[in-house]
């Protein structure tokens, strides 16, 4: 039985990409986008005769990344796992409360604080991370689930603002060096952190395998469930962080803090347009960080031109949609070039 | 890192059964370090199902396995590699946004305080390249940017990098384009000459007799024979597999009176991938085209179809010039397209049977809803699946019974031109015979076929005429029957009868 067969040496073939589109990765594009943004922003408001990039306004787009970069973070994590965290909004209000009213003022309860919000949080990444796995339910259906647990909760227990932070872990909230607060600088470390465990160590590898195809995990041998858990625990961990840096900023844990700056869709948001699979597999923290930085630029742009709340909103969407739009036709031209070397 | 020490393995009286049913019955097969051993059947006859004892994904029921004298028994697919022995999957298992050398060291991957040691897992993977003479890849390449044929050699490396000496290999060239084939057969040389023990299950017979030392055929789950391949004929093989002689393997051509009008035609239609196009296909008419990989044989298929539509010349259905530029437009005229990619283009995997069969009616006829059910055991009939039921997912189904739904699926919408692209890529013998019979039916029953095919036995023996396309333009047209060697002529670019 015989093949067609071309009778000259088989060609040793390399798919080569254009050079461009090697280092042309979602990660530069956001970072070109956001510089493109500031100065964009720039000019416009400088016809106002105002400057986006003054002591203030940088202040304010950090301050703005600050909370939404913890959060996104950790929803970076749970992405690449191809898991997904609808959660974390109330988590950041819940951990708020309690920090704060575990420190109720004094100045020795801070640490006991900080632990317990902590501790609970992790709780809370556990359930999500155990009725995905164990029980099987869908991600999105599994944290929508916990995310109105922790509303009743919320909403049976508080009517407002409760606890209170001591003067002095206040100052997590607002000190700062020049224009850049600690705080952001201290969300800074966590994403470097966190870049160096999905980058370098080998549960962050496993992460991206399992999100990348969790069956080919599997009979690579991986402990698949355990590595899902562990991102869900990370990113409640994440958004626990985010709470306490809010009640140090309030002065108080507020039970709708995170879900009032829609910290849920938000941090989705932010990664998907950091350039990360909403699928999982491919990604990171560095292009998360791009796309908070980028949301919050925008927020303070749109604040310094005074635009209409609901054309934000609209402009928000068409930054994301295209963002998307943009990272699925380079991966779709990618394909069919393996295709059709 | 020193893999390739000769080992051999047994397996004596295997036997295996899934929920009652007897799929191993007694089979014996003996492995030695540097040989390839093909082992040979139709569907169902056992070879994935003792592939995967050997790989520890099954336990046997019965029989031993020994390795290098001592038995053994594997719990897991980690007990089978910790014994040296390896799998590659017909699907990959390779994560495509990920290297090479990530790839390769998945769950394995070396540390160094506290971090991937990924200096070391690169040139390790290298050193495994190399030693396979593959330095074509670089260990940090991105998975997804690899042609498929070097994704083949990334998973044999990973399984190389487990120590494996026993690779077992399920018909590895099912996805490889045809000048692909000879990078792997070189490949599996190369493995055996490094005394790596390779049992190689493949459908293809020619791939077979090229590559292995020695052959054994398995038949409803029982050992037939194992002889060294030299001393086995094809047909020896083709009785052995299927226990009969399928002698002539084609149905009887089309006659002058089953030819009717003229139901596809192309004027001088081309694109930026064919040029010139000047093609005719009758009712009642099965015309094959030939043609290297990369000549344009496919783009055809997918112009006709819409998928990448003709921007110059016509297109007549029928003898009336239509534009078709999408495949529901084509739909509609009554063009059917059975790609070469089954699960990826053909087929909703995880649908049942009656949905796939109903997929294209339900998707662009209007107003057929009301009958879609009914015909559907008729339709199933008519195309001899074999599936539980109705219901049952075509994901389950056998290469050939799955290539049949597709079939299915257009019988559906009675479509006026049929064209199929290697119909009968990775399905045996006894389902590829009954898809040929399928086509001739319905080119009995007047409609237009047009067959791509890479196996010429297949396509001379099935084609009412030959169209060859070289270089994006047709060659050349040969009668019915006309030689292999009259066909690669024009395939390569020389005029008929230069090449033997």
């Amino acid at each position: 039985m015989s093949t067609l067969q071309e009778n000259t040496l088989p060609v040793r073939q390399q798919a080569t990409r254009p050079a461009a589109q090697r280092w042309l990765t979602p990660v530069v594009i956001v970072y070109i986008a956001l510089v493109a943004l500031l100065v964009v922003g720039s000019v416009l408001v400088g016809l106002r005769g105002e400057v986006l990039l003054d002591q203030g306004g940088i202040l304010n787009i950090l301050t703005r990344a600050t909370a939404l970069g913890l959060v996104a973070i950790g929803q970076t994590m749970v992405i690449l796992t191809g898991s997904l965290d609808l959660s974390v909004a109330y988590l950041v209000g819940l951990t708020s409360l309690i920090a704060a009213e575990t420190m109720a003022g004094r100045d020795g309860m801070v640490v006991p604080g900080v632990l317990l919000a902590l501790a609970v949080a992790a709780g809370v990444g556990l359930v999500n991370g155990l009725v995905i796995t164990v029980l099987k339910a869908n991600a999105f259906i599994a944290t929508l689930g916990v995310a109105l647990i922790l509303r009743g909760y919320l909403e049976e227990n508080y009517t407002g603002p409760a606890g209170d932070v001591p003067r002095g872990f206040q100052h997590l909230g607002y000190d700062r060096i020049g224009p850049v607060p600690v705080a952001a600088l201290l969300m800074l470390a966590v994403a470097v952190l966190s870049w160096w465990y999905l980058s370098r160590t080998r549960s962050g590898y496993h992460m991206y395998a399992v999100g990348g195809d969790i069956e080919v995990a599997r009979l690579s041998g991986l402990p698949t469930r355990r590595i899902i858990v562990t991102a869900h625990v990370l990113c409640s961990v994440a958004a626990g962080l985010t709470g306490i840096y809010l009640a140090s900023r309030l002065g108080s844990g507020a039970p709708y803090v995170g879900t009032d700056a829609g910290y849920d869709l938000e941090s989705i948001a932010a990664v998907v347009l950091g350039g990360t699979l909403l699928a999982g597999g491919r990604g990171g923290v560095a292009g998360t960080i791009g796309g908070v930085l980028i949301l919050a630029t925008l927020d303070t742009i749109f604040d310094d031109l005074e635009v209409d709340p609901f054309f934000k909103d609209v402009v928000r969407g068409v930054v994301l949609v295209t963002a998307v739009a943009l990272y699925a036709r380079r991966m779709s031209a990618n394909r069919t070039r393996g295709r059709l070397t | 890192m020193t893999p390739g020490i000769a080992t051999s393995v047994r397996l004596t009286g295997i036997t295996k059964s899934f929920l009652g049913v007897p799929v191993l019955r007694g089979v014996d097969l003996e492995l030695r370090g540097g040989e390839v051993h093909a082992v040979m059947g139709e569907n169902g006859a056992g070879k994935s199902t003792l592939l995967k004892v050997l790989a520890g994904v099954h336990r046997p029921d019965g029989g031993t396995i020994e390795v290098d004298g001592a038995e053994v028994s594997f719990a897991s697919p980690t007990d089978a590699q910790r014994a040296g022995i390896a799998i590659i999957h017909q699907e990959f298992t390779l994560l495509p946004h990920r290297s090479v050398a990530e790839n390769v060291y998945l769950g394995r991957e070396p540390v160094r305080r506290m971090q991937v040691d990924r200096r070391r897992m690169v040139a390790d993977t290298r050193e495994l390249l190399n030693w396979l003479g593959e330095d074509g890849i670089d260990p940090a390449d991105n998975v997804s940017s690899l042609s498929v044929a070097q994704r083949q050699v990334v998973e044999i490396v990973k399984a190389l990098s487990t120590d494996a000496r026993v690779l077992g290999m399920d018909e590895p060239t099912a996805a490889l384009a045809d000048h692909e084939v000879e990078l792997l057969y070189d490949l599996v040389r190369r493995l055996r000459e490094r005394g790596i023990a390779i049992l190689y299950v493949s459908h293809r017979m020619r791939e077979v007799f090229d590559l292995s030392d020695r052959i054994t055929v398995l038949k409803d789950g029982r050992f037939v024979t194992c002889a060294p391949t030299g001393e086995l004929t094809s047909e020896d093989l083709v009785r052995h597999m299927v226990g009969r002689d399928l002698g002539e393997y084609y149905p009887d051509r089309a006659v002058p009176d089953d030819l009717g009008r003229v139901r596809l035609a192309l004027r001088g239609a081309g694109n930026d991938r064919v040029r010139d196009l000047n093609i005719e296909v009758r009712a009642g008419e099965i015309v094959g085209l030939a043609g290297l990989q990369g000549s344009g044989r496919s783009a055809v298929a997918r112009a006709v179809f819409g998928v990448e539509p003709f921007t110059r010349g016509l297109l007549e259905v029928d003898g009336v010039a239509q534009r078709v530029t999408r495949p529901r437009t084509a739909v509609r005229l009554g063009i059917a397209l059975v790609t070469e990619d089954r699960k990826g283009d053909g087929l909703a995997l995880r649908q049942s049977v009656r949905d796939n069969t109903l997929l294209v009616r339900r998707a662009a006829l209007r107003g057929a809803r009301s009958r879609a059910r009914s015909d559907v055991p008729a339709l199933l009939d008519v195309v001899t699946v074999v599936a539980r039921g109705e219901h049952q997912e075509v994901r389950y189904l056998s290469g050939g019974n799955q290539q049949k739904v597709v079939l299915a699926k257009w019988l559906a919408v009675e479509p006026r031109v049929l064209v199929v692209d290697e119909p009968t890529r990775g399905i045996d013998v006894g389902a590829k015979r009954a898809v040929h019979e399928i086509l001739r039916d319905l080119a009995r029953r007047g409609v237009a076929v047009l067959m791509i095919s890479s196996e010429l036995p297949e396509l001379i023996g099935m084609s009412d005429r030959i169209l060859v396309m070289h270089d994006g333009a047709l060659a050349g047209e040969l009668p019915a029957g006309a030689s292999e060697g009259a066909v690669m002529a024009l395939a390569t670019g020389h005029g008929v009868g230069e090449v033997a």
